[in-house]
């Protein structure tokens, strides 16, 4: 059937399975719009306060569920707003079809008003991208945007349409939806070689991240690590993989990492690593990184082995099948010596912790203990981020939304839409006052669409994971970081149409967020934390495991 | 840690902007070209980039494998300095005089260089081979005085009948 470019692009969205799509008009995307609107409502179109929220939104969507997020946007301010959100998610392997529109192909390169050359732009923040020079390359090129995106170790894709393209025609016929290719499955040498690595240890550690999220290979790790009698910690980006309850699952390690986690870790005489990139902020120095252990590491990206720590074996294949098949060829082990050391590394975890008066603990335990295990929680980055990833309790896989490659301030809220518009249900940000002010301008995005999401502001007023710095490494010299705005987030909330609380301690806090969260839209809480409350344990610049600032040592400093 | 010199031949689509994709890998992960050179193949639809470089062990199998995930590169191989065939190619512009001349032509003779245009006042001599027998000729020919010159950089070849479609040993 002959079409014109732009139904080609809505007709092709819809053949590869999209039902939603988050974005912002302009001139060179009208057509595009246009041809939207007669879809009759098959792709809801979210409109967004600004791009970058719109991008966050439709990453917040692929993470919250595995698909694809989709965003368009125009050309020049509308594609350049965009970049933040892609590095976000490829810095995160987060599959995510970026649409822009660009000046007709007969005004390319003259500077036309709105052009910019944004797959230049964008070339090292995306996996790849395209630019459309000939209408019958672009329902193919959409196809294998998706295929690109989705595939292996995922990522966002771009892909520029001029607008000549999009008001051209051309012959379209409906394709199958893509079906994302898996990485190779690993040689039966590489088991046999990770089978004898694992019946020679004694302290045995699996490490996950993001991979093992993509890959869902949770469960099968989990039997792994029961079979071999191994303890468990993982990489921020692989919280929620697998219950945060597990017995044998350590939590988070790496600059703020449980303290057990980051100690065991560190003790491990073998490391079975799952999906990580070993990340500067889970290592501190490599050259005095777990120079206890052998490791084995395992990844869908072949270019991830050796990249920053070198491994005795490393496997580029399909994980998930990886692990299954190293569970089914190991012979099951146990190391009682090892449990014993466990026990005392977590003991020692929990006495910093003996009471229940650190703030900002008591308020995501209590989040936790109310929201539906499906809930996803977003956050934005800085403290509140680290104490929501070690003291929440996730219990079902897909609910932990957080910007840990690039770590984005201002990624919370948009990201908390899409995961609503993804799940049809409720979901809860954790953010800052730094932070939200990055991109509270989302708040309309929320009363528009009537999401219900629930945003706790841990206020204290300075821009904290920074002033922790300065306090412990910097002679408390706190440049840049003390926050004097007014702003009044209770009226600011409603202001924009939203409800607005506050809350001055941890009762208070109690009650507002049981009236926060039953309400059926957003919702926001600011939520009053000491100023020199600190994320602990902390990894120095440059240390390692062995040398960690605790809480003793931290108090000294505080105040 | 040693580095070697090692040399990249990579089989990229023909297309607009893929030489742009492969240079901007190096750049953002400061991995430096010492040479490059791009031009058609055998099939319309492969350009060979041909990529010289030094680097430590760990830094070429990083390269590698960068350059494997790029959505436009159809073959990578690194190629060994003894089982390849390798040529550069350089135009050079020596002063010429009265009293030089005849020692410019007998060290391009020498080299089996060829001269390509000569003028009062300057020589241009083509001179091809692989890289230490360039950086001789312009080592012997300095002294005449260099005015201008231009290298190509290395193009190479597997030897025999392996192409850079055959198994390669990886290192």
């Amino acid at each position: 059937m002959k079409m014109t470019g732009a139904q080609i692009v809505i007709e092709t969205l819809l053949e590869q399975g999209v039902d939603t799509v988050f974005g912002f008009p302009g001139a060179t995307v009208i057509d595009i719009y246009d041809k939207l609107f007669d879809c009759g409502g098959k792709i809801r179109h979210i409109l967004a306060a600004h791009e970058q929220g719109a991008a966050h939104a439709a990453d917040g969507y692929a993470r919250a569920t595995g698909k694809p997020g989709v965003v368009i946007a125009t050309s020049g301010p509308g594609a350049t707003n965009l970049v933040t959100g892609i590095a976000t998610a490829f810095l995160d392997s987060v599959p995510m079809i970026a649409i822009t529109g660009n000046v007709s192909n007969s005004k390319i390169g003259r500077d036309a008003f709105q052009e910019i050359d944004i797959t230049g732009v964008t070339l090292p923040i995306t996996k790849h991208n395209f630019f459309i020079r000939d209408i019958k390359v672009l329902a193919d090129t959409i196809r294998e945007a998706f295929k690109i995106a989705t595939s292996g170790r995922p990522g966002p894709v771009l892909i520029d349409i001029p607008n000549d393209i999009q008001r051209g025609t051309c012959e379209y016929a409906s394709k199958r939806k893509i079906i994302p290719a898996k990485p190779p499955k690993a040689e039966d040498d590489a088991i046999a070689k990770a089978c004898e690595m694992i019946s020679e240890c004694k302290r045995p550690y699996i490490y996950f991240g993001g991979g093992a999220v993509r890959a869902g290979a949770g469960k099968e790790i989990l039997k792994l690590a029961e079979k071999i009698d191994a303890y468990i910690g993982c990489s921020m980006m692989g919280l929620s993989e697998i219950p945060t309850s597990t017995p044998r699952f350590l939590g988070m390690q790496g600059m703020h990492g449980h303290f057990a986690s980051s100690v065991a870790l560190a003790k491990s005489d073998l490391m079975i690593a799952v999906g990580v990139r070993f990340s500067d902020r889970a290592t501190g120095k490599t050259d005095r990184y777990a120079l206890n252990s052998k490791k084995i590491h395992i990844d869908a990206d072949c270019a991830e082995i050796g990249k920053n720590v070198s491994v005795d074996l490393g496997v580029c294949c399909d994980i998930k099948d990886f692990i299954a098949r190293l569970t089914d060829a190991v012979e099951a082990g146990k190391h009682p010596e090892w449990e014993e050391k466990i026990k005392s590394l977590r003991a020692r975890e929990s006495d910093a912790y003996d009471d229940d008066t650190f703030v900002p603990r008591e308020v995501i335990l209590d989040v936790a203990s109310k929201v539906a295990a499906d809930t996803r929680i977003a956050t934005d980055v800085g403290q509140h981020q680290m104490w929501t990833a070690q003291f929440y309790d996730f219990r079902q896989k897909h609910t932990w939304l957080s910007s840990g490659g690039l770590g984005t301030m201002g990624f919370g809220l948009g990201a908390a839409i899409g995961a609503c518009f993804a799940t049809g249900k409720r979901s809860v940000l954790i953010t800052g006052d730094g932070s939200f002010g990055m991109s509270l301008n989302e708040l309309a995005t929320a009363v528009t669409y009537k999401v219900p999401v629930t945003i706790v502001i841990f206020n204290n007023r300075t821009l904290g994971m920074v002033r922790q710095w300065q306090t412990l490494f910097y002679d408390k010299r706190y440049s840049g970081t003390t926050i004097e705005r007014q702003t009044d987030f209770v009226k600011l909330a409603e202001a924009f149409g939203a409800k607005g609380f506050k809350a001055d301690d941890i009762d208070e806090f109690r009650k507002v967020f049981d009236q926060a969260y039953a309400y059926n839209g957003p919702a926001v809480i600011d939520m009053k934390i000491d100023t020199d409350a600190m994320v602990l344990p902390m990894l120095r610049p440059g240390g390692t495991f062995e040398n960690l600032v605790t809480w003793k040592e931290a108090e000294n400093e505080e105040g | 840690m040693k580095k070697d010199k090692i040399i990249i031949a990579i089989y990229v689509d023909n297309q607009y902007g893929v030489l742009s994709r492969v240079t901007a890998m190096f750049t953002r992960r400061g991995f430096n070209i010492d040479s490059l050179t791009v031009g058609e193949t055998e099939s319309p639809a492969y350009s060979r980039i041909t990529i010289t470089l030094s680097a430590a062990k760990t830094d070429k199998d990083q390269v590698v494998s960068q350059l494997r995930k790029l959505y436009n590169v159809k073959k990578v191989v690194v190629l060994s300095n003894e089982e390849c065939i390798k040529r550069e190619l350089m135009l050079i512009k020596v002063r010429n005089s009265d009293e030089t001349r005849e020692r410019i032509l007998e060290t391009a003779n020498i080299f089996r260089g060829k001269i390509i245009d000569l003028g009062e006042e300057a020589i241009s001599i083509e001179v091809t081979g692989d890289s230490s027998k360039i950086d001789g000729f312009i080592q012997n020919v300095k002294s005449f005085g260099i005015i201008e010159m231009c290298r190509t950089g290395i193009v190479a070849l597997d030897r025999g009948s392996t192409t850079i479609w055959s198994d390669h040993e990886e290192d």
